[in-house]
């Protein structure tokens, strides 16, 4: 397992925290899934009923590591007043740093949030980009001093898995010392166990498991269908061909005709 | 003074932000704040001034993605 900003993760299992039936139900798919990061965010807090208090307490108890995000953000002056806001409050300086260009696809703008991940970079943070498979866009991002890339798989919440296997390869490819992450668009196990095929470090979901009629055990089929992925890839499979070969052996065939 | 604390409308006769904060509810509550689309960090609360009509943000943790 490669090391984000120096912590070495137990596992490449990222899950959300949004959407869930209830927050027993979140706490019991987070104890299902192993994952070992809960992403988090921020919202406006009544003085009233303060339920985001309830909210921290439940997060903190889990025993994960923590990454804030900026979802929602379309500017990048938005962008980093909330992740200074999510440093404060959260006390890491780790952030899903998102910055939305589009709203039917929730595609990031990849020119904000270039300029986002430089300026919070150089405060100190530790950025995790939402970008997509576009390498000179990820190069720009590296420039700007990001450690890990997290390019989408699909549209946020989509389900749709991996829409550019071509391009997610590619990015391996060409980023082989970079911590990646496919985070958004998977809708079942299989796809995070093709992103961890193809090589990625870590999968970063949230819709598929709140959203399954069985939160709690969609997070287990993922926590396994994550370590697939990667034993397939550490047992080195084998390569396609065009043609069939038998697997069972044509010596000692009897004469039948 | 009227402000605008997380978009619904406030009258106070309080200065500082720390005090507005305590004033709504949110001593001793784990929030980040921001004034007019600025940060405040919870060590300029006490010295933040505000002014007639300035915008508050605070904000908590919550359910993310």
């Amino acid at each position: 397992m490669r090391d984000f900003y120096g912590v070495t993760l137990d596992n490449g299992f990222m899950l959300g925290t949004a959407q869930y039936p209830s927050p027993a139900i979140l706490a019991d798919a987070f104890k299902r899934s192993g994952a070992s990061v809960a992403t988090v965010s921020l919202r406006r807090e009544s003085g009233q009923d303060r339920a985001g208090q309830d909210f921290w307490a439940l997060i903190k108890d889990l025993g994960v590591h923590i990454l804030p995000n900026t979802a929602g953000c379309h500017t990048v002056k938005e962008a980093v007043t909330t992740a200074h806001m999510a440093r404060e409050v959260f006390g890491t300086k780790w952030i899903k740093l998102e910055v939305i260009g589009e709203e039917d696809t929730l595609q990031p703008d990849v020119f904000g949030l270039s300029e986002a991940a430089r300026i919070l970079s150089e405060d100190g943070f530790e950025v995790f980009p939402y970008c997509t498979e576009d390498l000179v866009v990820a190069g720009k991002l590296v420039d700007a001093g990001c450690k890990v890339l997290m390019p989408w798989g699909a549209p946020i919440g989509s389900g749709q898995g991996l829409n550019n296997v071509f391009g997610l390869r590619a990015m391996r490819a060409h980023f082989p010392d970079i911590p990646l992450v496919v985070d958004a668009g998977l809708g079942l196990p299989s796809h995070a166990t093709q992103a961890m095929e193809l090589g990625y470090d870590a999968v970063l979901l949230n819709t598929a498991v709140a959203k399954a009629g069985d939160p709690a055990l969609m997070a287990e089929a993922f926590a396994n269908a994550i370590k697939a992925g990667v034993q397939a890839r550490e047992s080195d499979p084998m390569e396609p061909r065009d043609m069939a070969a038998p697997s069972t052996p044509v010596i000692g065939k009897a004469f039948l005709s | 003074m009227n402000l605008l604390l997380n978009g619904d409308p406030i009258s106070t006769d309080a200065e500082t932000l720390d005090t507005v904060l305590a004033e709504n509810g949110y001593a001793d509550a784990t929030v980040a704040t921001a004034v007019n689309g600025d940060f405040v960090p919870v060590t300029l609360r006490a010295t933040h001034t505000l002014t007639d009509g300035d915008q508050i943000e605070v904000l908590a943790p919550m359910q993310g993605g």
